[in-house]
């Protein structure tokens, strides 16, 4: 049997990340032997022979001539076991970790002949003077970021090519310009020059050294030509401090002319978008009002305030209303489902898990009360109260947000009247809780100050009809006009 | 005097070199050295062969392995064999060498496993091996430091009358191996202060490779680097390093002049590291091949099997036997490295203290607890690879 064995590039230094393959000494069908040379890379520090690991038949080369190979990607295929079957060639070669070596388009107008090129071009760095390490192969150490637009030491021979035409004004040269224009700074060096602290400081403040002016002796950029470079060029971080005002421009990066900050789409905000979008571009939304007289459930919940039972718990509107949904959920059940695309079904659900959209500190979160329906009120009022102290918190788990099947949104808190909620994804109805205040309204015949609240219910229409979802937010109504209808609901 | 810098290649001086055994294999006659090499028969001989033969198989099968990923680092001692192995050979059962981290041939004339000095290369180990078991001390990484420990150790030796009781078996000399660059450290010229002062029974073996990583000897000093020692107060001579006969006569030398209490000697092998300084360099960025080539004509395996041919001390069957164990040795380093193992996490509590250590103990204890707590109600370890 064919036995396969791929050879990872190693790190032939001392924290290596990447080699250039410079020669192939051994070609497809060759036989190799144990260390024998099998080809020539090119380190950030040295031209290194690789010896083979193995004794067999080389059946595939898994990177080319030129290439840039990440430490740690395979380079080679060698058969170790040649005497078996045909071959059936193995996984496909990673393209991964390789990446294509910029063109020397201007080398060969400076070699001589292609003769020997990959020889002449050793030859080259082999005299190269020692002073040249800031001119590397792009290859870099670990821990040693290297820009973009570097110019390899290959690059580099070609130099005095590029010289001939210098670049004008470099401190505007784009960094992605190739290698040949960028490589040439008045000075004639390839990179800019500059010490390690300092490096370190453009690199902590994002500022492109190349892109420096220098004004240090030999043409060295100093920290006060990285730091004027940054003030003048560059975003800077927007301070926040915990407490402060402006929490959401947290992490921004504020123009340079100062008149904006922008901040990176990120967790709460980035659930919340996607979460949005998903659900108001697939589902399409209707939405019910209704406008109604609340005042019992107002004195219900009074009554419920000075009951022991109720003592360790709060009693607001927003309970009563959870409970009315419960209710209604309980008389159409058929409210309570989702939309599955996928399997082209519609999922009714034999359980509530009652949703309360809640503003906190981090965002909008949505987590629900599970088995809603199971509670009684007093197991609703604790499952509200544990649900908002830990949304407040802001330790509101994945699980808590998850598997909801209808929501509440208590707009209402704002002083809001109401509004036209967008569903929390996967499920049909939400719905929107308004201000309650004292209005005219006429009761038993006579204009009475009453309290008054509006009711909106926005229902995926795909798989609830006018009908269904205005009966819903009926039955929610009648519950809290008159809160003894649930005697008569059971 | 000139003030520009002396050419970047090329040895200092090679004159006055005390030598035995010419680039051509021709032994010539010495007045002070003759009787120290008398005993070195054709067997001993042989026996230096193989051993050298031996380092260099270990020298190319470990810079493999580095270029395979098998080693993280390897520092090579190739071209350096005649100064490692006539030096090793000169040592008695209860001498004590402070290597650097080069000295894989002086581990090999000491008999240790040599593999175990892999696993300082291969990340798996800080130390690798017991230095009291074959009076061979932990490699050392930091430049010239080790000359300090050897000194103190050697002083030591002095004190538990070690030293000078006439008694062969008894007396004991401890070896300190560096490089050309070491001395220009700070600790290798107080080494020298206190190894005088002390008449510490400490040779001071210096392999002038000529090169420290890149720089040149002749960038390193103006003056022969054994002609510093005197002024010290150390005698020191000059040896041919790639003459295995002379470095092992001079060595013999000093090391009886340190077992006897006449204190200690600075020996400056004049060789050349033909390898690179670490698989992490590359030397044609600094030398010439020109220089390489002058050098591979000197090679001191070559020397001493001329030697021997020519005097009828290497018969064929030699040869092939350890052509043989030469290739069985490089297979067994082969595979000896590939399975090394991770190491236990808890080895890092061992050889902290000589003697048990309440926090260290404590330590120790906490850390098995808490290796513990990755274990899951299956009984299996739950925590990362290792």
């Amino acid at each position: 049997m064919p036995t396969y064995q791929q050879f990872p590039l190693p790190d032939a230094g001392e924290g290596l990340t990447e080699a250039d393959i410079v020669t192939w000494h051994v070609a497809v069908g060759d036989r190799v032997e144990v260390n024998q040379t099998i080809v020539e890379i090119e380190t950030a520090k040295s031209l290194v022979d690789l010896p083979c690991p193995w004794t067999g038949v080389v059946t595939r080369l898994l990177v080319d001539v030129g290439q840039t190979v990440e430490v740690g990607t395979p380079i080679i295929e060698v058969d170790v076991d040649p005497g078996g079957a045909a071959p059936a060639p193995t996984a496909a070669p990673a393209a991964e970790g390789v990446r294509a070596r910029q063109p020397h388009a201007s080398r060969s107008s400076v070699e001589p002949g292609g003769a020997d090129e990959v020889g002449s071009v050793r030859d080259e760095l082999r005299t190269a003077a020692a002073s040249d390490d800031t001119a590397g192969s792009g290859a870099v150490l670990v821990g040693y970021g290297v820009a973009d637009g570097t110019a390899t030491r290959r690059q580099r021979a070609t130099a005095p090519a590029a010289t001939s035409a210098p670049t004008t004004a470099p401190t505007t040269a784009p960094t992605s310009a190739p290698a040949d224009t960028s490589a040439t700074r008045p000075d004639g060096t390839a990179h800019a020059l500059a010490k390690p602290p300092v490096r370190k400081l453009a690199r902590d403040l994002g500022v492109d050294l190349d892109a420096v002016t220098p004004t240090g002796p030999g043409g060295i950029v100093t920290r006060e030509d990285v730091l004027a470079h940054s003030v003048r060029a560059e975003g800077r971080e927007l301070a926040t401090y915990p407490g402060d005002d402006r929490p959401w421009a947290a992490g921004g990066v504020v123009s340079p002319d100062g008149r904006q900050t922008r901040v990176p789409v990120k967790s709460v905000r980035k659930r919340t978008a996607e979460a949005m979008v998903s659900s108001a571009f697939s589902a399409p939304h209707v939405t019910v009002f209704h406008t109604v007289d609340v005042t019992r459930t107002m004195k219900l919940v009074e009554r419920l305030r000075a009951d022991r039972e109720f003592a360790d718990v709060r009693v607001t509107p927003l309970l009563v209303a959870a409970k009315a949904l419960l209710m209604a959920v309980n008389r159409r059940p058929e409210i309570n489902a989702s939309w599955d695309e996928a399997t082209q079904e519609i999922v009714y659900k034999h359980y509530v898990n009652l949703g309360i959209a809640a503003a906190t500190p981090r965002g909008l979160v949505v987590p629900n009360i599970k088995d809603a329906h199971r509670l009684d009120l007093l197991g609703l009022a604790r499952g509200l109260g544990e649900l908002t102290s830990t949304a407040r918190a802001g330790r509101t788990s994945p699980a808590d947000m998850s598997d909801g099947t209808i929501t509440i949104t208590n707009v209402g808190v704002f002083g809001i009247d109401t509004g036209t909620p967008i569903l929390n994804p996967g499920e049909a109805a939400i719905l929107a809780f308004g201000a309650i205040r004292q209005q005219p309204w006429v009761h038993k015949g006579k204009i009475k100050p009453r309290h008054v609240t509006q009711l909106a219910l926005s229902f995926d229409h795909r798989l609830v009809d006018g009908e269904l979802g205005s009966r819903v937010l009926a039955d929610v109504a009648a519950v809290l006009a008159e809160p003894a209808q649930a005697l008569v609901w059971g | 005097m000139s003030t520009s810098a002396p050419a970047a290649d090329g040895p200092l001086t090679d004159d006055g070199l005390v030598q035995l055994l010419t680039p051509a294999g021709e032994r010539v006659a010495h007045p002070e050295y003759d009787a120290w090499a008398a005993e070195l028969d054709g067997e001993r001989l042989r026996a230096m062969y193989r051993d050298m033969v031996l380092t260099r198989r270990f020298d190319t099968e470990a810079t493999s392995l580095q270029r395979q990923g098998e080693l993280a680092l390897y520092a090579q001692c190739l071209g350096q064999e005649a100064a490692q192995i006539g030096s090793g050979h000169a040592l008695a059962p209860q001498d004590h060498v402070f290597p650097s981290y080069r000295e894989h041939g002086v581990a090999l004339a000491r008999g240790l496993e040599m593999t175990d000095l892999l696993r300082l290369f291969r990340g798996v180990d800080h130390g690798g091996w017991d230095p009291a078991a074959h009076g061979f001390h932990l490699f050392t990484l930091v430049i010239g430091s080790h000359t300090l420990h050897a000194t103190g150790y050697a002083m030591g030796v002095q004190r538990d009358g070690l030293v000078g009781t006439g008694d062969p078996t008894r007396d004991t000399a401890v070896v300190t191996y560096f490089g050309d660059g070491a001395t220009a450290q700070g600790d290798v010229s107080e080494a020298l202060v206190f190894s005088s002062v002390n008449q510490a029974p400490v040779v001071l073996f210096c392999q002038n490779n000529q090169f420290a990583i890149s720089e040149p000897t002749s960038r390193q000093s103006r003056v022969p680097l054994a002609d510093r020692a005197p002024g010290f107060g150390v005698p020191s001579v000059r040896v041919d390093g790639n003459d295995v006969v002379a470095t092992y006569a001079v060595t013999r030398q000093a090391l009886e002049r340190a077992r006897s209490g006449g204190g200690p000697t600075f020996v400056e092998a004049f060789t050349y590291r033909m390898g690179a300084h670490t698989t992490s360099d590359d030397p044609t960025r600094y030398r010439t091949s020109e220089q390489e080539e002058h050098w591979r004509r000197r090679d001191p395996i070559e020397r001493l099997r001329v030697h021997l041919e020519r005097t009828g001390e290497l018969p064929e069957v030699f040869q092939a036997q350890l052509a043989a164990e030469s290739d069985a040795f490089g297979e067994h380093v082969r595979a000896a490295v590939r399975a090394m193992g991770h190491p236990s996490p808890h080895s890092m509590f061992e050889h902290v203290y000589a003697t048990p250590h309440a926090v260290v103990e404590s330590e120790r204890a906490w850390f098995a607890q808490y290796e513990q707590s990755f274990v899951g109600p299956d009984g299996r370890t739950t925590g990362g690879h290792r």
